[in-house]
This record gives structure tokens, C-alpha cells and sequence, in this order.
């Protein structure tokens, strides 16, 4: 089993390495970094003033193995636009980030879980088509539209929740619930269907035959085994939600991690750009992993292989 | 590492059919009134009249006959901007499925096959774009690039070929020691026959259900990137741009995002009926 972690945690590395080799190149994209730093309105002096203090006169290659050097050590570089340190900026919005993510998925996980265990004992029934209808819809629907709608209705109709900020803890709910309905239609089929298999299988015919109750049946043993797959969804989910989150902070001006990745886009401020990318996807890949060694625990098959 | 994908599960047979047939007719709406274009909707979309701005649609006090579904705050047609907005969301949705499946079955397909020292790197390229976030990436090329409909196009269709590796990838492995492969093999058949011949076809049902998941997907995301800003550039009128412009307004006028954002709902939901009546007819009933 510590073998099986070690070679995750390996390739997780491997994995960083290349996204950070990709960050690298995306911010080189758009051509000449410094003239579009200095602004339009700079001259050939300025351009070349900036090309230095930012270490862009030296070769790809060098700015590369530098900026990977630094951000081994946890140095991201300077970014030019907020006058601060990457890492501390990073630092100050992720709570914000996280605090959303985590509401999101609770409340994901508090609707999901349930509904799919109901489509699943009363599979074939109008409970279990309601639900599939209610995960089509759930999917067709925009995030950034249910964010409007609750921004029009709870916000401005009914003026019971803030529309913008993150000053309370009110001003997460909004967000949270956006958030929490990208992640449910998948949540609930997930879950539906891992308790469909496992509530066909051979232990349950057995638990059955021995007269346990059906609720006992149900959360003891069909749910611990559909969980799995539940477990690692939901971890990739949350990865993703924090990626995705960035419409959602952008919507309701919550000044996470994702609307600071907004922002330096759209102010061409690339070394933030670059450490956005690569911390989101450092969690995403940490997350995958601890899904890996909760899945193990969860079910002593797989530490055989 | 570990890859779940999740497709949508199997209904009972008269009601898939139903959500099916649904699917189809609201697909086929939307498209042939893309088509159709100006022939339908004879108001040009790009016409401003600051006279007549946000005039309500038809149904709501001081909608005019002349704009249906009113006009936004620029005093353009919103039933012709809608009808061009399909054009372009279909466009997206198409053209980045075309290009991530070329990507995502080519890597699916010769992991699947050759297993071993190809499907370790395949993986680790599979692993390697999870991790990416799509989003933000997706503005950043654009936003440093330049927007542009080709460019939004083409970063969706480099990022979003990942599901299309995973099916590929399990559904090749399921199926390349079967005795059709096998007799096919035996009888001298070359490696590209193989895949080309014996294996596509025979995934190709799978491959159909996640085609239909990723233009929903496309269509959401370029909604999404348009809507903040970095998308499709004004004033082409794409429907996320659409929501986006009409943000300022909702407030007072509601209808100005909810006509756009109702259009898009009905076209993800059309096609996602669509991959889940396909999914049923095609038995392909349990993908992961």
C-alpha cells in the first residue's frame, strides 16, 4: 500500500512538472510580455526598462528554470500589477476559495447523497424518473443564470441575502448554492448508480437472508460500497469546483482565488496568471490522491493492488 | 491515478425513448432555425436603433409586432440576435467536438490497444489535463491572444478531449483480446486495420453518448467565457455575450437574460437528451 502512494505521489510530481512547463507557455503566448506590460502607450526605452526589471531579456529557457527553482522553494515571483508578492497574494484570496468550495460541496454532498439513494431503492418508479429529470435539467442549466436568478430574486426582490462581497457569512450562501448545483446532477447519477450494482450483489442477498433491516441494508452495506466511487468523484469534483469557481467569484465579486486569476488576465499580469494555474492544479492533483488513499481505506480489495 | 468519468444513467425504455424523441425535435429546431438565419427572422441583428431600446418582447406591456422577442439596450432585434447566437453555439459545439475527439480517441484508442509503456504515457497525459483547470486557462489563452470565435473554438477543443481518452481508453481495452479482433489478426490484418476496421467501429456507440456530453459542455463554456468578457468578441451577438450585456439591465427588465439564458438551458438540455436517448438505443448502458 505505501508502495502504491509512492508511486501516486511520484507521478502526481510528474504531473505538476508538466503543468507548470504548460503555465510557463501559455503566459508566452501572446508575444512580446514586456510591450504589453509597458502599456500602449510606452516607448522603446520604457519597453527595454521593463524587458530588464522583469528579467524578460534573458532566454526562455533561463526565465523557465528560474521560475520552477523559486516556486520550489514557494516563491511565485512579483506580480507588477497589485505591487506584492504572488505567494501572498495567493495566500490572502484562497480562503475565500476554499470557504466556497467546501460550502459547496457540503451542501452538493447533503442533496446528492440522499437523492440518489432514493432513485436507487425505488428504481424504475416516478421517484427515481423525477430525480434523472431533475440531474438533466440540473445540467442544462448555466451557472452564471441560477447565479442572476438568485441575485434578482433572494437579492434584490426579497433582499434577504447580499448580492456582492464577502464581508458575512451570508454572503457565501448565494455562491455556495451556485456552486453546490454544478456539482449535484453528477453527485446523485453517481450515486445512483453505485447503489443500483450494489444493492444487486451477492453480500446483500445475503445481509437480506439474514433478516437485517432494510436500513441497516441500505447504510451499512450498499452504501459503503457505492461510496466509493462517490469518494473520488467527489474529491475531483471539489478540484474542479475550486478551478470552476471562477465564474461564479467573478459573478457575485467574491475576491477568491479564481477572480484574482480573472483579473491578472485581463491586466495581462502573467506571473500571477501562471501561479493560478499551477496552484489549482497542485490541489487538483493532491485531491485525486487523497481520493486514491481514502478509496483504499474504504475498501480493503483494492490494497492488493 | 484514477479517472472517473460520469454519463448520464438508463432510464426504462418508454420514457428514454420520449426524452429521446424530445431531444431530437429541440435539437432539430434550434438548428434549422440557425440555418434558416435571416430567412426566418427578417430584422438584422446588427442594426442598432437607440430609438426603440430595450422595447419588452410580445407578451409583456409595450412589446411592438415588428421585434418579438424586443430588443436589447442598443435597440438591436433580440429575436434575430437569438437565431445568430444558435448559429454560433452550434458552431462551437460541433467544430470543438470534431477537434477533441480527433485528440481524445487517437490517445483512447492506441492506449487502450497497446497497453503497456503507451498507456502509461497516455494516461499520464489523461492525468496531466484533469488536473488543468479549463476555465481559467481557456480565458487566459484568449485573453492574452486576442478574442476571437476561432481561437475560443480551438482552446475548447485542445482542452476538452478528456472523456473522449477515458472511454476510448476502457472501451478499446474491454473489447481488443475479443475473437473478432483476434480472427482479424490472425488473418494478417495490419495494426492500423485493426484500429481503423475492428476496433473504432465497434466503440463507436460509446464514443457517440460522450460527443454529446462535450458539445453540451462546449456550448456551456463558450457561453460562460463570452459572459465574462473573454469570449466571443462584440458584437457578434453569442448568447453568453447576450447575458453578459444584458446584466446591466436585469434588475429593471429580467426578460433581456432570461430570453438568452432560457435558449441555452433548452439547447444543453436537448442535447443531453439526445447522448441519453442514444445511450438506451445503443445498449451502451454502463461506461466508466
Amino acid at each position: 500500500m505505501l508502495r502504491l502512494i509512492f508511486r501516486r505521489l511520484v507521478v502526481g510530481l510528474l504531473v505538476a512538472l508538466t503543468v507548470m512547463t504548460l503555465a510557463f507557455l501559455l503566459t508566452r503566448l501572446s508575444g512580446d510580455l514586456a510591450i504589453s506590460i509597458a502599456g500602449p502607450q510606452a516607448t522603446q526605452a520604457d519597453v527595454e526598462i521593463v524587458r530588464k526589471a522583469y528579467g524578460l531579456d534573458r532566454p526562455h529557457y533561463v526565465q523557465f528554470f528560474a521560475w520552477v527553482g523559486r516556486a520550489l522553494i514557494g516563491d511565485l515571483g512579483q506580480s507588477y500589477f497589485f505591487k506584492d508578492s504572488v505567494a501572498n497574494l495567493i495566500a490572502r484570496r484562497m480562503p475565500i476559495t476554499l470557504t466556497l468550495g467546501m460550502v459547496g460541496l457540503s451542501l452538493a454532498l447533503i442533496v446528492s447523497i440522499p437523492l440518489g439513494i432514493l432513485a436507487a431503492v425505488r428504481e424504475n418508479t416516478c421517484v427515481d424518473r423525477a430525480v434523472t429529470m431533475f440531474t438533466m435539467v440540473g445540467q442544462a442549466v448555466p451557472s452564471f443564470w441560477l447565479a442572476l436568478i438568485l441575485m434578482i430574486t433572494l437579492g434584490l426582490q426579497l433582499g434577504i441575502l447580499p448580492i456582492s462581497g464577502t464581508g458575512t457569512w451570508q454572503h457565501f450562501v448565494m455562491p455556495g448554492v451556485v456552486l453546490a448545483f454544478t456539482a449535484i446532477p453528477a453527485l446523485t447519477r453517481l450515486t445512483r448508480s453505485g447503489m443500483i450494482e450494489a444493492m444487486a450483489s451477492d453480500y446483500i442477498r445475503t445481509a437480506r437472508a439474514k433478516g437485517l433491516s432494510r436500513a441497516r441494508i441500505i447504510f451499512k452495506h450498499a452504501l459503503r460500497n457505492a461510496a466509493v466511487p462517490v469518494v473520488s468523484i467527489a474529491a475531483v469534483q471539489l478540484g474542479f469546483m475550486l478551478g470552476g469557481s471562477i465564474v461564479i467569484e467573478t459573478v457575485f465579486a467574491l475576491h477568491g482565488v479564481g477572480y484574482l486569476g480573472w483579473e491578472s488576465i485581463a491586466k495581462n499580469d502573467f506571473p500571477v496568471v501562471q501561479a493560478v494555474v499551477l496552484v489549482l492544479a497542485a490541489i487538483y492533483i493532491a485531491l485525486t490522491l487523497l481520493a486514491d488513499i481514502l478509496n483504499v481505506l474504504l475498501d480493503p480489495r483494492l490494497r492488493a493492488g | 491515478m484514477s479517472v472517473p468519468v460520469v454519463l448520464p444513467t438508463v432510464q426504462s425504455s418508454r420514457v428514454g425513448k420520449a426524452g429521446f424523441t424530445l431531444g431530437i425535435v429541440i435539437v432539430a429546431v434550434i438548428a434549422a432555425a440557425a440555418l434558416a438565419g435571416n430567412s426566418l427572422v427578417p430584422q438584422d441583428p446588427f442594426v442598432q436603433d437607440l430609438g426603440q431600446r430595450l422595447v419588452p418582447p410580445f407578451w409583456m406591456d409595450g412589446g411592438r409586432p415588428e421585434h418579438l422577442l424586443g430588443t436589447d439596450q442598443l435597440g438591436r432585434d433580440y429575436l434575430a440576435r437569438l437565431v445568430y447566437g444558435a448559429r454560433i453555439s452550434l458552431l462551437t459545439g460541433t467544430t470543438t467536438v470534431i477537434m477533441s475527439g480527433l485528440i481524445g480517441i487517437t490517445l483512447g484508442v492506441l492506449g487502450g490497444f497497446f497497453g503497456g509503456r503507451v498507456d502509461d504515457v497516455v494516461l499520464f497525459v489523461i492525468t496531466t489535463r484533469l488536473s488543468i483547470p479549463v476555465v481559467l486557462v481557456a480565458l487566459a489563452v484568449v485573453g492574452l491572444m486576442g478574442s476571437g470565435l476561432g481561437l475560443v473554438v480551438a482552446t475548447l477543443g485542445l482542452l476538452l478531449w478528456d472523456r473522449f481518452a477515458v472511454v476510448a481508453r476502457a472501451t478499446t481495452m474491454q473489447i481488443r483480446s475479443l475473437d473478432y479482433v483476434n480472427a482479424a489478426r490472425c488473418a494478417g490484418a495490419s495494426t492500423p486495420h485493426l484500429l481503423i476496421r475492428e476496433i473504432l467501429p465497434n466503440i463507436a456507440s460509446h464514443l457517440a453518448v460522450v460527443a454529446t456530453l462535450e458539445m453540451a459542455l462546449a456550448i456551456l463554456l463558450e457561453a460562460a467565457l463570452s459572459f465574462l468578457g473573454l469570449g466571443v468578441p462584440p458584437p457578434l451577438p453569442s448568447w453568453g455575450l447576450m447575458i453578459a450585456e444584458g446584466k446591466d439591465y436585469m434588475f429593471f427588465s429580467p426578460w433581456v437574460i432570461m430570453i438568452p439564458c432560457g435558449a441555452l438551458a433548452i439547447l444543453v438540455l436537448g442535447i443531453n437528451l439526445v447522448g441519453d436517448g442514444l445511450r438506451n438505443l445503443l445498449g451502451t448502458e454502463r461506461l466508466r
